[in-house]
This record gives structure tokens, sequence and C-alpha cells, in this order.
């Protein structure tokens, strides 16, 4: 406990450490969103006419959408002609990680992400997408060896089309919302992963998103399939320098899990959140869906947003094979001016589909903090079983914590669960602490660490430390 | 040279005054037993040298092993040694027992400049300490006293007094509530840390525990002073004449 104490107490100290920015020379389309600004982006990438015409499709759908605002947060409206929807670090296309900036590898190095080869994490693969790009992605080969493909998503519009075309847009149609619509027409890179069948991927993949440049959106996509029988692993991170104003994130991710297929996907959300008087910071809308199409697959999130200004998203699994199962384990924390509105959906179309739902919201300062879920079974899914366990924690008296749980069941055989409690750190409870010789920062990571232990559990080994570290930076000045 | 030495204490919670004027010294080596009326003072005379934020010092001094204890903020006290087994110790969910425990331990030893001990080492620490004090190995397991019975609480104290051998003990009715084996766990406790270079200063409703152990004095609180000190003698009146013949 010490040794992690001490770094908690270190970072403490440290308040946002990846705050920072690279200067770099940046190939950037004007700010402003047209059709000629999607179709701009689309030949940046060569890309073939079928997707050119998709994100036109999507684009004008978008015109026609209203931004949504039925979450429970407060912003000023967003000028969508003011950001720039293509950023990218000037240099050709780097064919190898020798070839990479070195100013952007260190980027990376600082943010304790190793792209350079001798430095690698071991049993970790990562896609780096640096702004609107994807800058490297390494142990491709070592994985093509099994079959595994990962690469950027630029990438796999080039040498796998085929692949590409099947799957995008069958989770997350282009014209879903208002935020989806516009990725569809703007995304600009992101992550592509295929599992072949009877296949477990044979390391972690991960995809360490940074936003860099100021005055940009970023916009990627992501999409996993796992085929038949596969199995794979997938974690995202997000870091982004501090600035006064906001600056949108509007990223897509879809899963696909064949039959017997099993996805975990883990999230360690740590964009800016803006400073102690709400100034700046991330807007992080984010569509994350995942389909368990086939028969007995399996599709779990799990997320820590400790970042963002406002954060408004719901990994949600579509259960159309009979026996597929979802799950959803989130922690979320808002400190100072933060705002969370985050939760799930739970679709249970197949039969003897079951989905469990692990919400932990934190709030301290002024932050708010929404659980939204739904939990809806369709008439032929029988037998279809939830649980949903959603706990708050409470700091201070100046946040607030909220629930909006809906439960639609369409069918007699329906088993749903839901339990929900709120709790304080009381003023007892640190004094206990105290007065066994623990600090007080000490005693509050204590018990938020152990609030959040069944959520925490669930991450890769690898990155459950970085996560506990990240909620003791992330509640700092929380208790005074 | 006395280890506490509480000279004039003036001790107010919220608006109202509680402590009027405590003046008690407390040698390394002895055992002080305070008793009294429900309500005259005794949790706040433990609570205020602990440091405990509701306790609002008017005035008086406190020194302890020659320094200034009320200058002194909560935590340093602990790791110099001051412990306090709760009248009502506080539940605390989701944070495990053994996590608490240890950590406990290893602030205790970092302080003092100690290597920390490791998960293992820690456990079979614990081990032997659980036997002492009767209690199982799952109740480690649990949240800090979510859910304990009176009696696991005063016996999770103990199992921490155990642990952390404090150089000045507080413990305001470890007694109450405990079984007749804990009762006598308590006692057990507190003679084998009945040494020369520590002190105890017990909070009691109940003479049968004084009975085991080698008391030297005992005060009676009364009205938010001591107003009433002698040997075990006064345990004898207090038996025949209640608290009504020491008045305030
Ligand atoms: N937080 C508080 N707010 C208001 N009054 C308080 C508070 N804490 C203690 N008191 C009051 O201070 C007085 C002394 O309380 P204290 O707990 O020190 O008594 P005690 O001698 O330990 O009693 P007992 O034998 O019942 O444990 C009581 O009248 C109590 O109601
Ligand atoms: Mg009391």
């Amino acid at each position: 406990m010490s040794t992690a104490n001490k770094e908690i107490s270190d970072l403490l100290n440290e308040r946002y450490a990846a705050g920072f920015y690279t200067p770099l020379e940046t190939d950037s389309v004007p700010p402003g969103l047209s059709e000629d600004t999607v179709r701009s982006i689309s030949a940046r990438k060569a890309e073939p006419e079928w997707l050119l015409k998709w994100r036109l499709r999507a684009y004008r759908r978008w015109l026609e959408m209203q931004e949504p605002h039925w979450a429970h947060a407060k912003y000023a409206p967003i000028d969508y002609q003011a950001a720039s929807y293509y950023s990218a670090p000037k240099q050709d296309k780097p064919k190898s990680l020798d070839e990479v900036d070195p100013q952007i590898l260190e980027t990376y190095e600082k943010l304790g992400i190793p792209l350079r080869e001798r430095e690698l994490l071991a049993g970790v693969a990562v896609d780096a997408v640096f702004d609107s790009v994807s800058v490297a992605t390494t142990f491709k080969e070592k994985l093509a060896e099994v079959g595994v493909i990962f690469c950027s998503f630029s990438d796999a519009v080039q040498e796998h089309p085929q692949l590409v075309r099947k799957y995008l847009g069958t989770v997350v149609p282009r014209g879903d919302n208002f935020y989806a619509a516009l990725n569809a027409a703007v995304f600009s890179d992101g992550s592509f992963c295929y599992i072949p069948p009877d296949t477990r991927c044979p390391m972690e993949l991960s995809t360490y998103f940074r936003i860099n440049a100021g005055n940009t959106g970023q916009f990627e996509r992501t999409l996993v399939v796992a085929d038949r029988g596969s199995h794979v692993s997938y974690l995202e991170g997000c870091t982004a320098p501090m600035r006064d104003n906001n600056q949108l994130h509007a990223a897509v991710v879809e899963l696909v899990a064949l039959e017997d297929a099993e996805i975990k996907y883990s999230t360690v959300q740590n964009w800016y959140p803006g400073d102690a008087q709400g100034r700046g910071g991330i807007y992080n809308f984010v569509t994350k869906r995942g389909d368990c199409r086939g028969a007995r697959s399996r599709i779990s999130w799990t997320q820590i947003e400790t970042g963002s200004a406002i954060t408004w998203k719901y990994p949600s699994c579509i259960l159309r094979g009979d026996h597929s199962r979802g799950a959803f384990y989130s922690v979320a924390i808002t400190n100072n001016w933060q705002q969370a509105d985050t939760g799930t959906k739970m679709i249970h179309l197949g039969r003897h589909t079951s989905s469990t739902i692990i919400s932990k919201g934190i709030s301290a300062g002024h932050g708010q903090n929404a659980y939204r879920g739904m939990v809806e079974a369709g008439p032929r899914a029988s037998h279809a079983r939830n649980f949903t366990q959603c706990d708050s924690l409470l700091m201070g008296d100046q946040c607030g914590a909220h629930t909006f749980p809906v439960i639609r069941a369409g069918n007699c055989t329906v088993q749903v669960e839901h339990e929900a409690t709120t709790s304080k750190i009381s003023d007892e409870q640190l004094f206990y602490c105290r007065q066994r010789g623990i600090s007080t920062e000490d005693a509050v990571a204590m018990i938020v660490n152990g609030f959040c232990q069944r959520v925490l559990e669930e991450l890769p080994m690898e990155f459950a430390v970085e996560a506990r570290k990240l909620l003791g930076i992330s509640l700092e000045g929380a208790i005074g | 040279m006395n280890m506490l030495e509480i000279r004039g204490l003036e001790v107010s919670i919220g608006d109202t005054q509680i402590l009027r004027g405590v003046d008690l010294s407390v040698s390394a080596g002895e055992i002080h037993v305070i008793m009294g009326p429900n309500g005259s003072g005794k949790s706040t005379l433990a609570k205020v040298l602990v440091g405990h934020p509701d306790c609002e010092v008017s005035s008086g001094e406190v020194d302890y092993a020659g320094r200034s204890l009320l200058e002194m903020d909560a935590e340093e006290r602990a790791l110099e040694g001051v412990f306090l087994a709760f009248q009502n110790p506080v539940e605390i969910p989701g944070v495990g027992n053994a996590y608490l425990l240890k950590a406990a331990v290893n602030a205790m030893r970092r302080h003092r400049g100690e290597t920390e001990l490791d998960a293992f080492d820690f456990l079979s620490m614990v081990r032997e300490q659980l036997q002492q004090v009767g209690m199982s190995e799952d109740m480690l397991k649990r949240s800090v006293n979510a859910g304990f019975s009176g009696g696991e609480k005063k016996r999770n104290e103990l199992l921490q007094l155990a642990l952390l051998k404090p150089r000045l003990a507080i413990l305001d009715e470890l007694d109450s509530g405990l079984d007749i084996d804990g009762m006598k766990a308590v006692c057990t406790q507190i003679s084998s840390m009945h040494t020369p270079d520590r002190a105890m200063l017990l909070v009691t409703h109940y003479p049968r525990m004084l009975e085991h152990l080698r008391v030297d004095h005992v005060h009676i609180m009364s009205g938010g002073r001591l107003v009433q000190s002698g040997g075990l003698e006064l345990v004898g009146h207090l038996e025949q004449g209640g608290y009504e013949t020491f008045s305030a």
C-alpha cells in the first residue's frame, strides 16, 4: 500500500499530468463543416467511393438532426463551424516505428505509453492515435501470425475493405444519433481489429487516443469484430492538453461478437476535465455499442471515467444471440465542475440472455453525476435476466448524484433485479483512519478504491494499477 | 517526567462547553481509570486527546512526552503512539478490515523507520493476534466494522490495540458489550501491555474489569471535571453510594 500511496500523493501534486502540448507542424483542414470538408477528409485518406458516399449520406442526415439536450448536463451551445475537423502531424505516413516523428514518440513516452520496439510493454499491443490519425501500431506482425488483424482504421479501409464494408455501421448506424452521424461524416481514424474464428488473441490490444492540436475535434471510430469462438480483450486510454476552451470528442465504437465469441472492452478515460473553476475541458460525446450477434457470445464494457468536462456515453449491448451475455462495469468520477451522464442500455432480443450492470458514481466538489440505464427485453427474449447495481458516493454537499433507470419487460418470464445505494464519506470515517495513522488522502483513496473494487477487478491487470492512481488524482482537493 | 500532563483543559462541542477544567498527570508505567456518570465528559476527554475535529479547546494545555499534544494533528498523534479504542467504532463499508489494519500497521512502521510488511508477513502477524482476541479470520475479509455486532466491534478495537502497541492507550469502554471471554481477552491484553514505558487511560463503567488489573489511580469525572482522585478504594465507595456522593 505504501508505494501505491506514495505514487498517489506524488501524482496528487502533479494535478493533470497529461496536460502538456507538443508543438508540431500540422496538416489541418480549415475550421468549418460542409460537404467539402467531408470530401477533403475522405480524399486525404484516398478512400474508396463507397465510403465517401457513406460519409456524405451521414452528413446529410446530420444536417436534419437536432443536438440532443436530454442529458443531465449544462453547457453553452456548440458552434460546429468554429472547429477544425481534421488535424494531423505533417509527415508522410511512417512505414515503421523508426520513421515516426521522435517528438510524437516522446509525447507517448511522457504519457507512459512507450512505442519504441525495445521499450514496449510486454503483452500489450498499442495503436496510437494522435489527433486525427493513427501514428503507430505495435506488434502488428506478431498478431498477424495468428491471423489477428490490428491496425488503424485508415489502413483497414485500404487493406481489408471487404471486412470493413461488411461490418461498418452495422451496430451503430450512421444516422443513429446526432453525434454518431457527425462522427460518420467526419471520422478521421481509429482502430480496427478482427479476431479470426477459434482464436484467443495472444495479447491485450489497446488504442491510445491523444488530442494535441487546439481548436480541433477528435472523431475516431473503432470497430472490433470477434469471429466465431474467438476471444479478445481491448483497452482504450485518452488524454489531452489543458486548454481554456472546450474541445469536442465524438467517437463511435462498434463491437461485433459472433457465436461463442467474447469481447472485453475497457476504457480509462482521462481527457482534460477543465480547471477548478470549470474552464475548458473536453466534451466527451461518445456512442459505444456492442452486438452479441451469435449464440452464447459475450460482451463486457468496463469504463473508468475520470476526465472530461462533460461525459455523455452509454456503452450498450444488443443481446441478439440466444444465451448471450452483456455486462457494463463503470466508475465515473466528477470533481470540481465536471458533469457526467453515463450508463448503458441492455437490449435483450434472444432467449435466455443475461446482463449485468454495476455502476459506481463518485461526485465531489460541484460535480454532477447521473446514471442513465435502460434494460429492455423484447417479446422473443424469454427468460432474459438482468442484475443492476447502482451506487453513488458523495463527497461534500455541493455535488449531486442522480439515477434514471428504465426497465421494459416485453414478456412475463423476464427477471430484473435493481439495487441502488447512496453513501457519503463521513468525517467520522476519515477521523477513524487518521486516528490509526493514515492520512486523509490515503483514507479517501482507500474508501474510494473499496467503493470501486467490483469494477476495478474487471480491468486487465496491467491497467488496474494505473486506474487506481487516477482515482486518487481525480479526487484531489475533494476533501480538505 | 510525566508521559501525559493535562492542565486546566476546557473543551466545547458546538456551542456547549463539555470539559470545564480538567487536570491530570499520567506517568509511564501507570494505569489510570476514569469513571463517571453518562454524559459527564469521559469520551470528550478521550477524543480531544486524539484530536477529534469536533472538540474545540477553549483553554488549557496538554503535554505528551515533552511535546504540546494540542499542536499535533490527528495522524501525528497516532503515529507518535497515542491510540484511542473508540466507544462507538465507525463502520467503513467497502474497505476490507485487513486492508485498513495493514495500512495502519505500515503507516506506523514507516513513521518509526522500520520496513513495511508485505501481505504475507502481515497476515502471519495478524493470525497470532486474532487468536488472542478471539476473532475468526473471516472478520479480516469483511468491511471495517460493517455489520459487526457490538462485541465484535470491540474485539476489532482490541485487535488494533494489540497490533499497534501504542505508548499511550486510551480505551473508552472497551469492556462494554463484551462477553466473558472477550472481557478476559481485554484484561490479558492490558496486562501484557502494562510495561514501564507505556501508560493507559481506561474509561469504564464496570469495576469488574479492574479486579484483574494493577490499577494505579482512579478518577471520578462529573460535570466535565475530575472531581475526585484516589486508588481502587474509590470504586468500592461508588458501588455502595453511586455517583451522588461525588458532586461536581
Ligand atoms: N457532537 C456533539 N454535539 C452535541 N453534544 C455532544 C456531542 N458530543 C457529545 N456531546 C455531549 O457532551 C456531553 C458529554 O459527552 P461524552 O460522550 O463525553 O460523555 P461520557 O462521559 O463519555 O458518557 P457515557 O458514559 O454515556 O459514554 C454529553 O452531554 C453529550 O450529549
Ligand atoms: Mg462515553
